[in-house]
C-alpha cells in the first residue's frame, strides 16, 4: 500500500507545507514491527494483523481486493475458489478443464514474501502450497504484463491495477467490484490499515483525518480502492 | 617530496579498496552462513525452496544458474569468436577501428535494455514459435550470450592480435592457407587468452540479475526442456530482498555467499590460466 500512502502524503504536505511526512516501505510486516517498537509515528499494514501483533490501534482507510486476472481474449469468465486453486497448486493444467480452450495453463504468481501472495495464500491456497512450476514476478505491473501478452496466462494483482489490457474473473459468479466489496460479497479483499502505538495527537492526528476526509478517500477510490467510508463493518 | 605524497595517496585508496572488498566478504558470509550451518547442508542443497516456511533448498537455483551460463556459451562462444577471428585476421584496419568499438560498446548497454528487448521481441517470438511460456531456459541463453559476447570477442581479439607476426609468416611460408593458419596455429597460440575471455564471459552470465529476471520466467520447478522457465540464485536475491525478514533473509545471503563462491573460483581458474604462458 505503499504508493497510496505515498501519494496522500504528498497531497497532504501540498496541503500543511510545515509538516513532512517520510514515507517508507518494505512490506506489512516492517510497517507493524516498526508500529511496535516505535520507530515510526504511524504504520500501515495491507493485512490483518497476526495474534502476536495485537497491542496497536488499527484504523482502516480502504479496502483493496484481489482480482484473478486472464488474457481478455481468454473465454473463462468465472471460477470458483476451489478451481483456482486447484490451477495454482498445478492439479489442473489445461484451460479445457475449465471450459476454455485447450491451451496449457500458465499461472504467474508473486515472490515468496510479497503481501499480495500472502494474502492471496491465505484466502484461495488454504494451506496448499503453490506449484513450483508458476512463473514468479516481482509486482502487480509485471504480472499484469505478462497475462496482457499471455493468451493461456492466468495471474493475481490488486484490483486497483486491472486495466483494459486484462480480464478479472468472476469468483462464484461475483465479479470485483467496488459494491461487491463493501458488502463482502467478493470474498478475496483485504484492508488497509493504519497503525498507531498511541493515542493519535498533534500533526499525526491532523494526518489521520485527512486520510479518512472524504477529499483523501475520493483519491484512494480514483487509484482503484474502495474507501473505508463506504465500508458497513460489523 | 611531491612523489612521495602523491604516492602514499594512492597506496591508501588502493588498500581502502581492498578493505571494502574484504569487508563485503566478511558481511556476505556473516549474514548467510550461520543459518546454513544451523539448517544443516542437507536443507541447503535441497529443492525445496519454500523460505517462509523454514525449507531453504537452493538445488534447482543452482541447476538454474548453471543452466542458463551454458546457455550463454553455447550461443557466445561461437558467435564471439568467430567476430573475433575476423577482427584479427580477415578484416581491414578501418573495418577493425569501427567494429572493435562498437562491439565493446555493447558491454556498456544497460542489462534491463537488454531484457526489455528479451521480452517484447525473443519471448513472444518463442512462444509463438515452440510453445510453453516463452519465458524460458532458451530466451535467457540467447539475451546471455549476446551479452557476454563483448567480453569473449575483446579478451580473445587482444590474444589473437598478441600472436607474433613471425608465426603467421611461417605458416603461410609452409603453404598453410589463412583459415589453417587460423585453426591449426593460433588458436592453439592464443588459447590462454581465448580461454580466460571464456572464462570471465561465464562469471558475468552467471551473475546477471536483471535481464534474467525480465525474460527466464523465475518458476522455482528444474527446467525439463529448455522451452521451460527457469529460475536462477542472482534472480532468488533480487526477488525476494524486498520483503524478505528473519531466516529468510539470511538464505537469500547463503545464495549470495554460494554465488560469490562459484565467481571467485571462475576467476582463480581465469587468472590462472592467463598467468601460465
Amino acid at each position: 500500500m505503499e504508493p497510496f500512502i505515498e501519494k496522500l502524503a504528498d497531497e497532504f504536505m501540498a496541503k500543511n507545507r510545515d509538516i513532512i511526512i517520510a514515507v517508507q516501505g518494505g512490506g506489512s510486516t516492517a510497517g507493524i514491527q516498526a508500529t511496535l517498537n516505535r520507530t515510526c509515528d504511524l504504520g500501515t499494514s495491507s493485512r490483518e494483523l497476526k495474534a502476536d501483533e495485537r497491542g496497536l490501534k488499527v484504523i482502516v482507510i480502504a479496502i483493496d481486493g484481489i482480482a484473478i486476472i486472464v488474457h481478455k481474449d481468454n473465454p473463462v469468465d468465472n471460477l470458483s475458489i476451489e478451481q483456482i486453486r486447484a490451477v495454482f497448486s498445478g492439479k489442473i493444467a489445461n484451460w479445457e478443464e475449465l471450459g476454455g480452450e485447450n491451451r496449457k495453463i500458465i499461472a504467474v504468481t508473486r515472490e515468496e514474501g510479497s503481501g499480495t501472495r500472502g494474502a492471496f495464500e491465505e484466502m484461495v491456497m488454504n494451506d496448499i502450497a503453490i506449484s513450483d512450476a508458476c512463473l514468479v514476478q516481482d509486482s502487480n505491473g509485471a504480472v499484469r504484463e505478462i497475462i496482457a501478452t499471455t493468451r493461456q496466462g492466468i495471474g493475481y494483482i490488486s484490483v486497483g491495477l486491472v486495466d483494459e489490457r486484462v480480464k478479472a474473473l468472476a469468483i462464484n459468479k461475483v465479479k470485483p467490484t467496488h459494491a461487491n466489496m463493501i458488502i463482502h460479497r467478493y470474498r478475496l479483499i483485504r484492508p488497509f490499515l493504519l497503525l498507531l502505538r498511541d493515542d493519535a495527537t498533534g500533526n499525526i492526528k491532523k494526518f489521520v483525518d485527512y486520510v479518512l476526509s472524504d477529499e483523501a478517500q475520493d483519491i484512494l477510490m480514483r487509484n482503484g480502492l474502495t474507501p473505508a467510508r463506504d465500508v458497513h463493518r460489523d | 617530496m611531491k612523489d612521495k605524497i602523491a604516492e602514499k595517496i594512492l597506496l591508501l585508496i588502493a588498500c581502502s579498496a581492498i578493505l571494502l572488498l574484504l569487508l563485503i566478504t566478511f558481511f556476505i558470509f556473516q549474514q548467510g552462513l550461520p543459518l546454513v550451518l544451523r539448517i544443516g547442508f542437507g536443507n541447503f542443497f535441497s529443492a525445496h525452496w519454500a523460505p517462509t516456511r523454514g525449507f531453504f533448498g537452493i538445488f534447482s537455483m543452482i541447476i538454474g544458474s548453471l543452466m542458463v551460463t551454458f546457455g550463454a556459451l553455447v550461443f557466445g562462444v561461437p558467435f564471439g569468436l568467430a567476430c573475433a577471428v575476423f577482427l584479427a585476421e580477415f578484416s581491414s584496419s578501418a573495418i577493425q577501428k569501427t567494429l572493435k568499438p562498437v562491439i565493446e560498446l555493447l558491454a556498456g548497454i544497460p542489462s534491463v535494455v537488454y531484457g526489455f528487448i528479451g521480452i517484447v521481441v525473443l519471448v513472444p517470438f518463442i512462444r509463438e514459435s515452440f510453445g510453453g511460456p516463452g519465458f524460458s531456459v532458451l530466451s535467457a541463453s540467447i539475451v546471455l550470450g549476446i551479452m557476454i559476447m563483448p567480453t569473449i570477442v575483446s579478451i580473445s581479439y587482444d590474444s589473437l592480435i598478441a600472436v607474433p607476426k613471425t608465426y603467421r609468416e611461417g605458416s603461410y611460408a609452409l603453404g598453410a592457407t589463412k583459415w589453417q593458419t587460423v585453426v591449426m596455429l593460433l588458436f592453439p597460440a592464443a588459447r590462454s587468452g581465448i580461454v580466460a575471455g571464456i572464462i570471465l564471459g561465464m562469471g558475468r552470465a552467471i551473475g546477471e540479475t536483471m535481464a534474467v529476471i525480465m525474460i527466464a520466467g523465475n518458476a522455482l520447478k528444474i527446467p525439463g526442456s529448455i522451452f521451460d522457465s527457469v529460475r536462477t540464485l542472482t534472480a532468488t536475491i533480487a526477488l525476494e530482498l524486498g520483503y524478505a525478514a528473519g531466516d529468510h533473509r539470511a538464505a537469500l545471503f547463503a545464495c549470495g555467499s554460494f554465488l560469490f563462491l562459484i565467481i571467485i573460483i571462475l576467476n582463480v581458474i581465469a587468472i590462472r590460466i592467463t598467468g601460465r604462458k
